[in-house]
């Protein structure tokens, strides 16, 4: 996922000191962040190899591998936040994963694209073809997404799985804020911060 | 001309300590002393004190890591391609530090030294040294010869990075950061099985004489077989296809004899038998191995977790991915249990087809990550003051 706008949202929700669990962390530039501007105590899993060498590279602590491998270690609600940015939608096993999330977190911070977009609509039901949009840019052929997720789809998720939605906020694909009120047609990003 | 061009000229410095009466007490219960150190030294120690690298070297190295003892010297130390100016672990910036450790052949105090109590070399009167023992020393040189307080980082490849994670939980106030690559918390019992293969091998050569061969003739077939079934479990099957496949040995057709070699393979491993017993004695083999064997931070300390409750170091755990000696797992372990101590510790798995032994051989992802977090602790060790 290329646009990461998510960060700014994500760093005002994150409490000075705390200690912060990214999941997919990619590059670390997120958790160089807080680190660096809210003295968080920070540690990211990433599966992908480059990735982990720019983080070490950046100073923040990485975990190389699998995500669920990773987190089994950690005490209950070691963290007080756990990060899950824009990789909910690569994940084989999302319940296992937020599950965890939240076993070792106190909160869990969840960003996604949303599937139920209407420019996502449009192509499937005008186009006939495998939606390609700003927010879900591959090919069916090479996409890393495997969950085609709306919002609606990871309330109700939510709901099953007794996560209890703390806020839910929805942008555009440019982040600006917009209203919960058909959010899964106009909504480009959705972040839900959950806890047990 | 590029720093990394320059040629470095190092000198072998010996330093003695634990003069009876002092004798240093080991884990095994007996004593041992005086003990002497063989250990180099490269670049210059900061004002501060906060630029000391300690390099533990693994099984057969020794603390000649890198540059030349003389200008025509033919070979470079064991870690030259990592070690020197304007290298990944670059002397003009670093104070980089590597001893023999106890146990050894090359300057310490190991089985071939004498025993002072009889005038004739220790042979297997020389006591069990273990990975505790040796880093205790490694600290009192550190600290008594060295006057240094703390050392930036510690760094160890395989029988190395056990060196370094007791140094961790041993002294933690000492290791501001710490590299353990390639390693476990301890050998698996397939490790542990070649390590037994390789001292067969030396028992059963006739030389060897229940290890009081010095004087006479050295077990060289027995050594000379034990580093070849070594060597094979540091290459891999990958490794040894794309550098010698089945090809012959100087021939064009295979002899249907027990002769010379028929395939490269064979010459390869007999060459570098033939060439370790030159430089290795096979009682230090013996002790090193069991050393090895004997390391156990689960057994030591009830669990791993345990074991890592009080170190203070914050760490970068590598491995690679077609090391089947050491395989990665093990590596992950090590993580798992300080992340579980909440521990500043990093890992990754670095690409590879090459073998256990690949840290020794040039891999520029590998030389990458090091130079990073060698900065950012040396950053993170200032900033902390």
């Amino acid at each position: 996922m290329p646009i990461r706008l998510d960060y700014d949202y994500i760093e005002s929700h994150v409490p000075d000191g705390a200690r912060v669990l990214d999941l997919g962390c990619g590059d670390g530039k997120l958790l160089e962040d807080l680190i660096r501007e809210k003295g968080v105590e920070g540690r990211g899993i990433e599966i992908d190899e480059a990735s982990v060498r720019k983080c070490i590279k950046r100073g923040v602590p990485v975990y190389h591998g699998d995500m669920l491998q990773g987190m089994k270690m950690f005490q209950e609600r070691h963290f007080d936040c756990v990060v899950l940015s824009q990789t909910l939608q690569q994940t084989l096993n999302p319940a296992e994963v937020m599950h965890e999330m939240l076993r070792v977190g106190k909160r869990a911070i969840v960003s996604f694209p949303n599937f139920g977009h209407w420019q996502v609509r449009a192509r499937l039901l005008l186009g006939g073809m495998a939606p390609i949009t700003p927010l879900w840019p591959y090919e069916w052929y090479n996409t890393p997404n495997v969950r085609m997720l709306t919002i609606k789809d990871f309330t109700r998720f939510c709901r099953k799985q007794n996560l209890r939605i703390v806020r839910r906020r929805f942008f555009s694909r440019t982040f600006i804020r917009t209203p919960a009120a058909g959010a899964n047609f106009f909504a480009s990003i959705a972040i839900f911060i959950l806890e047990r | 001309m590029k720093s990394s061009d320059r040629e470095l000229i190092v000198e072998k410095k010996r330093w003695r300590f634990a003069e009876p009466p002092d004798k240093l007490r080991l884990r095994c219960g007996e004593s041992l002393g005086p003990i002497d150190v063989a250990y180099e030294t490269y670049g210059e120690l900061s004002d501060g004190g906060d630029n000391a690298v300690l390099i533990c070297h693994a099984l057969t190295g020794d603390a000649h890591v890198a540059g030349k003892h003389s200008h025509d010297d033919h070979k470079p130390g064991w870690w030259d391609i990592m070690v020197g100016p304007g290298k990944a672990i670059d002397t003009d910036r670093y104070f980089v530090i590597c001893s023999n450790f106890i146990g050894g052949c090359k300057g310490s105090t190991g089985p071939s030294s004498i025993n002072p109590d009889t005038g004739k070399p220790y042979a297997l009167d020389f006591p069990m040294v273990t990975v505790k023992d040796m880093v205790r020393v490694q600290r009192a040189l550190v600290k008594e010869c060295l006057g240094i307080d703390r050392l930036l980082c510690v760094i160890g490849g395989s029988f190395g990075g056990m060196q370094v994670l007791q140094w961790t939980i041993d002294y933690p106030e000492m290791v501001y950061a710490a590299m353990p690559i390639a390693t476990a918390c301890r050998l698996s019992a397939l490790a542990i099985a070649f390590d037994e293969v390789g001292r067969q091998a030396i028992y059963s050569d006739p030389n060897w004489k229940g290890g009081d061969y010095y004087g006479g003739k050295p077990p060289h077939r027995g050594l000379a077989v034990a580093r070849m079934i070594g060597h094979i479990t540091y290459l891999s099957a990958e490794s040894m296809h794309e550098k010698f496949g089945r090809g012959l040995q100087d021939r064009a057709t295979v002899g249907y004899d027990f002769g010379p070699a028929d395939f490269q393979v064979e010459s390869y491993l007999r060459h570098q038998g033939d060439t370790f017993v030159q430089r290795f004695d096979a009682n230090t083999y013996l002790y090193i191995t069991k050393a090895m064997d004997y390391f156990d931070l689960v057994s030591d300390y009830g669990t791993l977790i345990n074991a890592f409750e009080g170190v203070r170091s914050r760490y970068l755990v590598l491995s690679f991915t077609g090391d089947w000696l050491f395989p990665t797992h093990q590596s992950r372990e090590i993580v798992r249990a300080l992340q579980a101590n909440a521990v500043d510790a990093s890992f990754c798995e670095v690409e590879s087809g090459y073998g256990h032994d690949v840290f020794l051989i040039k891999n520029p992802a590998l030389e990458d990550i090091i130079i990073n977090f060698l900065k950012n602790c040396q950053d993170g060790i200032r900033g902390a003051g």
